[in-house]
Order: C-alpha cells, then sequence, then structure tokens
C-alpha cells in the first residue's frame, strides 16, 4: 500500500486531473478528437484561487471553425507564456447543445 | 350526424374498433401491445377490443353512446403484425386521440392505456411494448427540471460520463457513519454518491440526521477537491406533504440533488417533485425500484421502454438504465433504444432496438442514464463505449470494497474511467482493448492496480455495436 492512500484531499481539476499531466503528444491527440467532433476550441486562464468561478479569462474569443492543431497547440503555449502562474484550461465548444463537449486543464500554476 | 337507433345488447368490438383504412394524425398517440388471445378470438377481435377497452368502450352499448359522437373519440386499432418467432402472439397497433387525454398527465395515459384493458378475460396475455407521444401532447409536459445540458454547466464537469456510488450497507449505518462513507467516496474521486432506495427514515437512521451529515461530508469534499460534489438524498415518503418537508431540508442545506423513487412513490408524487426541483434548481436523480414486476415479464406488463418515455414527461434528470454488462446481446440493442429515448431530441424508428415509432421529444431536455449494479474497474471500457459520455457510471461494491477502503476505490474508478475516455478519443477501440488501456493506467495509479488484482477480470470480446454511442 502506497504511503499516501491515506493522506489528505489532493486538490483536482475535474477531466484528465486523475490522470498524469498531459505530454505534447497527449494533447495533441485530444485536440485532434475536438476538432474532429466539430466542436470550436477555446483557450480560458485563471488565478488558481478564482478557478472556483465558472468564469475565466478568455485567452482569445474562442478559436471557431480552427481545424489545425498545430494553432490550437500555439495558443495554449501563448497563454501558457503569458501567464505561467495561472491555471489555462482547453474547452471544445459544441453549438449543437449548447455545451462544452470537453474541457480540460492543460497546465496548472507553477507546473513547468 | 348521421341518425342513429340505439339498440340494447353486444356488438363485436370489431365492427366499430379495427378500422384498417385509418391513417394516424400527427396528433394522435399511438401505442402497440403484444396480444396473446384466448383460443377461438379472432387476432381483429382482439385487438379492435384492446382498442375499446383502453378508449371509449364497455362490454355493452350504452344509449348515452348516442350522446357523443364515439366515432371521434374512440381508439382505433389500425394494424396487426405477427410477432417473430411466436405464432401464439401479435401486434396490435391503437391510435388514440389527443382528446382523450388531460394535458400534462402520464397519469391519466396510463390510467387508459394500462387500466381495465390488462385484466380483460378475452386476452390471456397483454404486453404495452411502445408508445408515441405525439409533440403536441409532449409540449403539454413539464420533463426533465434541469437536463443534460443544465447539469453539466452546474457541475462544470465536461467531456466524460460522471462517477457515482450507492452506499452501503444498504440498512442499519448511523448517520455520522454513513455520512463518513459519502465523504471518503467524494474526496477520492466520485461525483456523486447515492442513497440505497430502500432508505428514507428508518429507526437507525432518520432522515434529517443523514441529510446533516451527509451535507457536512459533500461541503467538506467540494471545498478540499476544488470538483462540485453531490449526494442524492432520497426524499422519497410515505405522503407527497412529507417528501416535500425533506426537499426543502435538503435545499435549505445547499443539496445540489436529491433522489426519488418514480414507480412505488407513483407518477403524481415523481411529476410535483419534478416541478418543485425545476423552480428550487435542484437537480433530480430517479430510482426504479419495481419496475421489473411490470417489465420483465416478455408477455404480459408494460416494457421499460414505455416507463422511460413516461419517467422523461413527468421529469427526472437522472435515470436508472441497466449496465449491459455481462448480460446478453440483445439487452444491448434494447438499452440503446431505451438510453437514446432518454437522452435525444429524436428517436427514429428501430425495430433493432424495439423502438415501433419515430418520438420527437421537441426542445425537452433529456436525462442522463444510470448504469449501476455489479460493475467494477473491468467493466469501465464496455460501460465507456456503451454509454458515451452522457452518463452517470455507478460502482457500488466496486468501490466500497477495494482493499484500502472507499477513496482508493473511488480514486482507482477515476483513473480507469480517465484512461477509458483518453484512449476513446484517442481512436482505439476502447472495449477490445480495455485489458491493455487499464493496464497502462495502473502503471501511474497503485489505488488501480490493486482494484484490478481484487475483481476478476472480464472477457474484452465485444465489437461496438454502435460505433459512436454518445
Amino acid at each position: 500500500m502506497p504511503n499516501d492512500a491515506y493522506g489528505p484531499t489532493v486538490p483536482r481539476g475535474e477531466t484528465f486531473s486523475y490522470l498524469p499531466p498531459m505530454t505534447p503528444e497527449r494533447l495533441h491527440q485530444q485536440i485532434a478528437y475536438l476538432i474532429e467532433r466539430g466542436w470550436n476550441p477555446a483557450v480560458e486562464y485563471s488565478e488558481p484561487e478564482k478557478a472556483r468561478s465558472n468564469f475565466w479569462y478568455l485567452w482569445k474569443l474562442p478559436l471557431f471553425g480552427e481545424k489545425s492543431v498545430e494553432r490550437v497547440l500555439a495558443e495554449l503555449d501563448a497563454c501558457r507564456r503569458a501567464y505561467p502562474n495561472h491555471l489555462v484550461r482547453l474547452i471544445g465548444y459544441d453549438n449543437f447543445t449548447q455545451s462544452q463537449g470537453t474541457a480540460f486543464i492543460v497546465h496548472r500554476a507553477g507546473a513547468r | 350526424m348521421a341518425e342513429q337507433k340505439f339498440q340494447a345488447g353486444v356488438k363485436d368490438y370489431a365492427s366499430s374498433y379495427w378500422t384498417p383504412d385509418y391513417v394516424p394524425l400527427d396528433t394522435d398517440l399511438l401505442a402497440v401491445f403484444k396480444v396473446v388471445a384466448q383460443p377461438g378470438v379472432p387476432q381483429k377481435e382482439a385487438a379492435a377490443a384492446v382498442a375499446a377497452e383502453s378508449s371509449t368502450g364497455t362490454w355493452t352499448t350504452v344509449w348515452t353512446d348516442l350522446l357523443t359522437d364515439l366515432d371521434f373519440y374512440k381508439g382505433r386499432a389500425y394494424r396487426i403484425e405477427q410477432v417473430p418467432g411466436d405464432d401464439s402472439a401479435f401486434f396490435a397497433f391503437v391510435a388514440y386521440p389527443i382528446e382523450l387525454f388531460e394535458e400534462g398527465s402520464v397519469v391519466n395515459v396510463l390510467t387508459s392505456l394500462v387500466g381495465n384493458v390488462f385484466g380483460f378475460k378475452a386476452l390471456r396475455s397483454l404486453r404495452l411494448e411502445d408508445i408515441r407521444f405525439p409533440l403536441a401532447y409532449v409540449k403539454t409536459c413539464g420533463g426533465p427540471p434541469n437536463g443534460i445540458q443544465v447539469e453539466r454547466d452546474r457541475l462544470g464537469k465536461y467531456g466524460r460520463p460522471l462517477l457515482g456510488c450507492t452506499i452501503k450497507p444498504k440498512l442499519g449505518l448511523s448517520a455520522k457513519n454513513y455520512g463518513r462513507a459519502v465523504y471518503e467516496c467524494l474526496r477520492g474521486g466520485l461525483d456523486f454518491t447515492k442513497d440505497d432506495e430502500n432508505i428514507n427514515s428508518q429507526p437507525f437512521m432518520r432522515w434529517n440526521h443523514r441529510f446533516e451529515f451527509v451535507m457536512e461530508a459533500v461541503h467538506k469534499a467540494t471545498a478540499e477537491t476544488g470538483e462540485v460534489k453531490g449526494h442524492y438524498l432520497n426524499v422519497t415518503a410515505s405522503t407527497p406533504e412529507e417528501m416535500y418537508k425533506r426537499a426543502e431540508f435538503a435545499k435549505s442545506l445547499g443539496a445540489p440533488i436529491i433522489m426519488h423513487d418514480f414507480f412505488t412513490a407513483g407518477f403524481t408524487a415523481n411529476t410535483g417533485l419534478a416541478n418543485w426541483c425545476r423552480e428550487n434548481g435542484i437537480l433530480l436523480h430517479i430510482h426504479r425500484a419495481m419496475h421489473a414486476v411490470v417489465d420483465r415479464n416478455p408477455m404480459h406488463g408494460i416494457h421499460f421502454r414505455v416507463l422511460t418515455k413516461c419517467l422523461r414527461l413527468s421529469g427526472g434528470d437522472h435515470m436508472h438504465a441497466g449496465t449491459v454488462v455481462g448480460k446478453l446481446e440483445g439487452d444491448r440493442h434494447a438499452t440503446l433504444g431505451w438510453v437514446d429515448l432518454m437522452r435525444e431530441p429524436f428517436v427514429p424508428e428501430n425495430r433493432k432496438r424495439g423502438i415501433f415509432f419515430d418520438q420527437d421529444w421537441g426542445s425537452m431536455p433529456g436525462l442522463m442514464p444510470v448504469a449501476s449494479g455489479g460493475i467494477h474497474v473491468w467493466h469501465m471500457p464496455a460501460l465507456v463505449a456503451i454509454f458515451g459520455d452522457d452518463s452517470c457510471l455507478q460502482f457500488g461494491g466496486g468501490t466500497l470494497g477495494h482493499p484500502w477502503g472507499n477513496a482508493p476505490g473511488a480514486h482507482a474508478n477515476r483513473v480507469a474511467l480517465e484512461a477509458c475516455v483518453e484512449a476513446r478519443n484517442q481512436g482505439r477501440a476502447v472495449e477490445r482493448e480495455g485489458r491493455e488501456i487499464l493496464a497502462e493506467a495502473a502503471r501511474h495509479s497503485p489505488e488501480l492496480e490493486i482494484a484490478m488484482e481484487t475483481w476478476k477480470e472480464i472477457k474484452f470480446e465485444f465489437d461496438a455495436v454502435d460505433p459512436d454511442p454518445k
């Protein structure tokens, strides 16, 4: 049994936060899936202490119609470089369900 | 209006209620029954009898029939089909004018369609297989108080199924010990925990004590994990007044979701509670105790897809749907059928899935199917493939039975879930490659590794029936 099996609760960040941090290759695959589903990518960021709010800062307007995985990766990277101590998340807006097809944290504050 | 004279006596049902040339209207409520008639009763007469006894007819003519236009109000048997592989049974299709039913009342619809007719002597057995609710009727019903989209936005959970767990032992825990079990599950990684359906307010744990301790657990786990957590507080009670009292108390404690047993409590109570939930912004989880009493016999009763449709009209945000895994292939098709009926805005006729009619839900929200009962981490790949993202997967023993306890058990399930979702998004055949996907994930999670050792591996041999079950 690992030592931390009964340790204090670890803060999490919803989808994929129980898996190891995303590698560039895995992130690439998830962006490709999001685009293939016809969702619109969007990048948002937040101070960690304000992350409970539904409304994070828009990095830009959602990248409507963006089909290039590389360009989405570049936007995530630019946001991360501009706000290295913030959380950065990727959203796939599904305008058919008027919801988000997916959303997950790509960069955790202070992480490299 | 044709002139008619009253003639006392008994008429053939078929003379009035068998109308093979009738073309159903868009506003008609359509039903299909599986009928086994008594020996010597012709099929057309039996079908007409079903139409008559479930609408305007009675066993004899009465003079007051002539004071109204029964041809306008009557149900019409308009088609007969043989049941494949069963010479004794046939399908009878009946159309009912929408005027026969009170608006917004599945209670009234069921009172007609599955009322006296099910005890009718001329029939050996009778099963209501499907109903087409006309859109005009759908629009008179409240439906799910919140729906899938609103639930996701409230919870802030996207791109994956939700995870739950029913607290066990289902009877006998004190409120504080029960709250402990809830806290461990939620802080370990589950989204929801659930009252067992038997839990109402027994001497060992009164409802208000349970609500208080459980909500302390929910709030603490929410604060610590940074994720929204909930517990389905069962407000099912002996009277509507008591049910509403418990719902109000749950709301006062900040509960995001409550629970109801729609079939034992009845559709009247359920529709009222759904309206209350809509007005108060509380999610409603629906359990289905007693359903198997009426839907399990293939020859007599009501098919579960009909109960599903009625519940969507009456109101609920989650509903139990079975698990498929470990059962027969046919169950898989039927389950996918009623899962569609819970979630989709329009469900076309699909006989392979047991769906006899197109069903247009208009703008009525959908509800999340809940897979619960006898499932564990090894089932996760199949469950993700079958149910897709808009579902709630509930592991009771599969969480609480983990050798290290509830929190590691919850953690293991969450890792397995996220690994399967990630693999699915990568285009991998999740069901077929289930073993490899779980083994890879377990390399980073001792909680999952020990869970996989604890529960026996199941076989991964399914091809996906539905390539895109979302």
